[in-house]
Formats: structure tokens, C-alpha cells, sequence
């Protein structure tokens, strides 16, 4: 999943490359280069430390859009076992930048549900860079339904630039369809976790955001706007991004610190990109450890713990 | 040349008569030139063309509640500034000037009231003026009081909404409002109780995108802009004209949003003729 760098991890790709070329230089010149590429390898994790603690929160922003950053079906096939996707609102059409269906976690079938962004161009096309229409969200809702039926829990990967703003997406009703999202997820009596993996943009993110826990990744972010609408709103220039990043505080420690968010899901040294096994098995544990504690809670428990956390979120004085 | 000059003005001897210039105003829709009493008198609809000029909370109060009975409550809720925003100015004296602007201390009034002799309500008409009719932590709050006051006192709810959206510079707070005020109407939705939701120009993203559409029946002013994207963001990603009349009441109702389109007169009788179907 390497191989594109960010303006920011230029340092990082500059030793990555020569770490690289030396070993070509040992393997083609049968030359003993261990000690000098070992030195390097610490060099590059010291850098990834440094870099990465001094993040700006713009720079966050990129990361959390890192072209190279694990999707929901990258989690899916990884941490979940037997996943089956099925598809379709069974009103207009399959949205492919949803992905949702039965798999297991740690044995336990639970339904999985995720926002899919694309790889290369044409994969892009088809996911729509992430962004659902109306029949994305109804098909989360009508296989949230579903899990309920049966008594099984769901899991929602949230990653998203936010929902399409587009003349169909209008005309089947995507502010219904996010509305009807809100109001059913919190009542769905089966245990609920969310993660924001990405891009948490938005109403498109918070449409499938309702958990009982929301979980976000260490490099993720979650905001009402992106920084770019924000600043060309609100500055009338979509150049202020990195200011308008900062002054939204959408970062996952902020988050953390204003009760939006439960836990942070940490990523390795350099993103979950950089290492996606270890990003994986920190996803697996978090989920798991929730998961448990979500399991012997009674369903109209569940549900008001969900109605409770949603009507506590708020600033303001009497 | 001199024929073309200008001649020197001497001091003037007759007074300007005074006219007051709010006397007669331009229909901002056909351009007809409308005494403005006469305006008023047609609640603020263009006699002409229909237009459905903005209307403020109270104005709503006084059109769809019952004379005198309408008690405001929670009127005392301010909006904090949890993220300390400062844009082209601080978020805090957006604020202040917001409230100095309009009189009152956030973007919706909500309270109780008759409808119709008998039925009492809980009533929320949002305010546009106050930056933009948005949604911060003030307005969640308030919605989600109301839909508790109906919970609570099992009675219906009406909704005039009226909003840009989600307050950005309550960031994260104002997105959560959608969930706090969708969580109480998925409470009172399981309790048959009815909210009816009215939807005027314009109401768009975060608040479209949570109560607004939530109504167990849906209204509309006439020509109203209803979406969840504003046009001009629709525009720029697709790189194309929008069709006419795009987001506009009739073209929800067309597509299935909506259930009714009603002008400004007819809202009362409107309201009363549905609240008697649902209410005993």
C-alpha cells in the first residue's frame, strides 16, 4: 500500500529510497551493507517519531486522505473473517460506495458496514470517491434492520469525504435519507460501534455514526465541514485551509477531549499506512474489547444509552 | 460649448419633500412595484407573483398559533464557544451582533401553544436572521427540549424551519445536534405522537438532513429552496447548469419529499384540518 508521499514525509521517502538503493548496491555488488541499512532503518524510525509528533492539524488532514491510507475493504478482508457483501436499497439501486454485509469477528458474526473510496481512477469512478447517494444510505439502514432482526451486532467504518451533493442525490432525497438514517440507528436495539477510519465528513459520516461507541483512528478526522468549504465560506478563500483545519478542531484528540469520540484506535509510527498489519490488529483489538463490553447490555439499555450519549452533546449555558 | 455645462447650483429653496422610502418596494421576484402595506396585509406573499417573502419567528407565532397563547420557553440558552472560533471575526461577537441584529438570543424560538381552539402544541419557528437560521448546540437543545415538552406532555409538535444548516463554528458540536434532535423524534416516533414538519425558504443541509424531514407529515411554503447541498456547491461538483426549478418546493413534492405544498394562508387552516385527523 506504500509507495506515494505526502509533501510532508518527504524526509521519510529520501531514506526510505536509500535504504532501498543500498540494499540493490549489496545484492548486486555482493557487498556486506547490513550495518550502514540498520542504521538507516532506526534513522527512519526516529524520523517517522519526529515527524508524526509534530504534526499540523492540515497535515492530519492529508493523512486521513493519504492516497495510500487502508479503506473499509482492506479492514474488512483483514480483521473480519467470511465476510459476504450484499447489495442493493431494494428501492433504486446498489450504491458501490457502501460496502456492507455478514462477516465474522473473532468467530461472532456481526454486520459489517463501510464507506468504500477507490484506488486507481476507474476504481474511484466506480466507489465515487467515497461520497454516497441516497440509496447508499438506505442500504446500510434496510442491513442495519437486519442485524437487528437477528440479533447481531454492527460495526460501521466510517470514511467519507460526506454525501454526494448531486441532482439525483437531490431528487431521491438525501437529506430523508441521512434524517431516516439518525432516527432508526438510534433505536436499533443491537449493539452499535462506529469507527472513523478517514475521512469522517460531515452528515455523510454522521448518517452512519450513531454507535454506541464511536471509535477514531489516531490519524482520522471527523468535522461538520471540510477545512476548504469551510475557509471559502467563511474566509471567502479556500486557500486558508490549513487555518480553518486548525480552528475546527477535527482532529481525534480533540475529539477525544470534547466526549464526541470514545476512544482513540492508535496507528502505528508513520500511519496506518506504513504498517496496515499492525493499523489491522489494533482495529481487531479495539473492536473486540468494545464489542464485549457492548454484549450483555439489554437491547432498550442499548438504545437508551444511545439516546442519553447523542442528547448530552452540546455547549451552551442557561 | 457652453450649452453643455452644467449649470452652478445655488443653496435650494424649496425643502426635498420628504417620502419615506419604505413605502412601496420592488417585488424581489416580478419586479412589480408593491405598496408595502398592502404586503404586509397579504402576509408578506407578493399579490402578483406568489413570492413568499421571509417571515420571523414571531410572525409565524402569530399565524398559526392562537391569539395569545403562545409561552416561550428556554428563551434563556446561550451558545457557548467550545472551540473558541475565530474566523474573519471572533465567533463570540458573532454572537453579541447577532442577538444585538435581531432581538433575540439564538436562531430558533420554541415554545407552547393552541392550535385551532383546542390543541395545544409544542411549537419551534426558526430564525433566519440570526447568522443564517444555523444550527449550533442553542438550537439542538431548544428542538430537542420540544420534542421532550411532546413527549412528556403528549402532544403534538410543529416545526417551522427556516436554516442554512449545521453552525460551522461550533464545529463538531453542531454536527452532533443532528443526532441529539433525530435520537428525541426516533423517541416520540415509537410513542404516536404527531410532529408536523413546515419547511420554508430556505431550509438546507444539516437541519434538512435531520428534523426538518422527520415530520410525519411534511409542509412547504410555495417556491421554497429545500435540500441537503446548497446549489452552488451541487453546481461547482458537477460542472453543469442545475434544471429549472431544482430544489424547489414543487420539485420535492414531485419527487416524493414532501406531502403537501401550501401558501402562507392557508397554512393555519391547514395545520388545524391535519392536527384533527391525528389528535383525539
Amino acid at each position: 500500500m506504500n509507495g506515494q508521499y505526502l509533501d510532508f514525509e518527504k524526509p521519510i521517502q529520501e531514506v526510505v529510497q536509500r535504504i532501498e538503493e543500498l540494499r540493490r548496491i549489496a545484492r548486486t555488488e555482493d557487498l556486506e551493507l547490513n550495518e550502514e541499512i540498520e542504521k538507516l532503518g532506526k534513522k527512519l524510525e526516529r524520523l517517522r517519531v519526529d515527524i508524526y509528533r509534530k504534526i499540523t492539524p492540515y497535515q492530519r488532514v492529508q493523512l486521513a486522505r493519504h492516497p495510500s491510507r487502508p479503506y473499509s475493504l482492506d479492514y474488512i478482508n483483514t480483521v473480519f473473517e467470511d465476510f459476504i457483501e450484499l447489495h442493493g436499497d431494494r428501492v433504486f439501486r446498489d450504491d458501490p460506495s457502501i460496502v456492507a454485509g455478514w462477516a465474522r469477528l473473532s468467530g461472532q458474526s456481526v454486520m459489517v458496514i463501510g464507506q468504500q473510496k477507490g484506488r486507481d481512477t476507474k476504481d474511484k469512478i466506480f466507489r465515487n470517491f467515497g461520497m454516497a447517494h441516497p440509496e447508499g444510505y438506505r442500504k446500510a439502514l434496510r442491513l442495519m434492520k437486519m442485524a437487528e432482526k437477528f440479533n447481531r451486532p454492527i460495526i460501521t467504518l466510517i470514511d467519507t469525504p460526506g454525501a454526494y451533493p448531486g441532482i439525483g442525490a437531490e431528487e431521491r432525497g438525501q437529506a430523508e435519507a441521512i434524517a431516516r438514517n439518525l432516527r432508526e440507528m438510534i433505536l436499533l436495539r443491537t449493539p452499535l460501534i462506529s469507527v472513523v477510519i478517514g475521512e469522517g465528513g460531515s452528515g455523510g459520516a454522521l448518517a452512519l455514526g450513531l454507535g454506541n461507541r464511536v471509535l477514531m483512528q489516531q490519524n482520522a478526522i471527523y468535522s461538520v465541514i471540510s477545512p476548504e468549504g469551510c475557509a471559502s465560506i467563511l474566509w471567502r478563500d479556500d486557500g486558508l485551509k490549513e487555518k480553518s483545519a486548525k480552528a475546527l478542531k477535527l482532529d481525534a484528540e480533540s475529539l477525544k477531549q470534547f466526549g464526541i469520540v470514545d476512544e482513540i484506535i492508535p496507528e502505528p509510527n508513520g500511519g496506518a499506512h506504513s504498517d496496515f498489519e499492525a493499523a489491522a490488529a489494533s482495529l481487531k483489538t479495539c473492536l473486540a474489547t468494545h464489542l464485549k463490553q457492548l454484549s450483555n447490555i439489554k437491547p432498550e439499555e442499548l438504545v437508551n444509552q444511545r439516546v442519553e450519549k447523542y442528547a448530552a452533546m452540546g455547549a451552551y449555558s442557561e | 460649448m457652453s450649452w453643455f455645462r452644467k449649470e452652478k447650483r445655488g443653496p435650494k429653496l424649496q425643502p426635498k419633500k420628504v417620502i419615506p422610502d419604505n413605502l412601496w418596494v420592488k417585488c424581489e421576484s416580478c419586479g412589480e412595484i408593491l405598496y408595502k402595506k398592502e404586503l404586509e396585509k397579504n402576509l408578506m406573499v407578493c399579490p402578483r407573483c406568489d413570492y413568499h417573502y421571509g417571515f420571523e419567528p414571531f410572525q409565524y407565532i402569530d399565524l398559526l398559533l392562537d391569539r395569545d397563547t403562545f409561552v416561550e420557553r428556554d428563551e434563556g440558552l446561550q451558545s457557548q464557544d467550545p472551540l473558541k472560533f475565530v474566523d474573519r471575526m471572533k465567533y463570540s461577537e458573532r454572537l453579541e451582533s447577532a442577538v444585538k441584529k435581531t432581538g433575540r438570543n439564538e436562531a430558533v424560538v420554541a415554545g407552547e401553544g393552541v392550535v385551532g381552539g383546542v390543541c395545544e402544541v409544542q411549537f419551534g419557528a426558526m430564525d433566519f436572521s440570526f447568522i443564517g437560521g444555523s444550527m449550533g448546540s442553542v438550537v439542538g437543545e431548544k428542538i430537542a427540549r420540544s420534542i421532550r415538552r411532546s413527549i412528556e406532555k403528549r402532544q403534538p409538535l410543529v416545526i417551522v424551519s427556516r436554516s442554512g444548516g449545521a453552525r460551522m463554528m461550533e464545529g463538531i458540536f453542531s454536527l452532533m445536534q443532528m443526532a441529539k434532535t433525530s435520537a428525541f423524534l426516533g423517541r416520540m416516533h415509537e410513542l404516536g405522537l404527531p410532529y408536523i414538519s413546515i419547511l420554508v425558504n430556505p431550509t438546507t443541509g444539516g437541519v434538512t438532513a435531520s428534523f426538518s424531514m422527520l415530520g410525519d407529515i411534511n409542509i412547504a411554503e410555495p417556491g421554497a429552496l429545500i435540500g441537503f447541498a446548497g446549489p452552488r456547491v451541487i453546481k461547482q461538483t458537477i460542472r453543469q447548469d442545475l434544471p429549472e426549478g431544482f430544489q424547489r418546493s414543487e420539485f420535492l413534492l414531485e419527487h416524493g419529499m414532501l406531502d403537501l405544498v401550501v401558501p402562507r394562508k392557508q397554512m393555519k387552516n391547514t395545520l388545524v384540518q391535519l392536527l384533527n385527523f391525528m389528535v383525539d
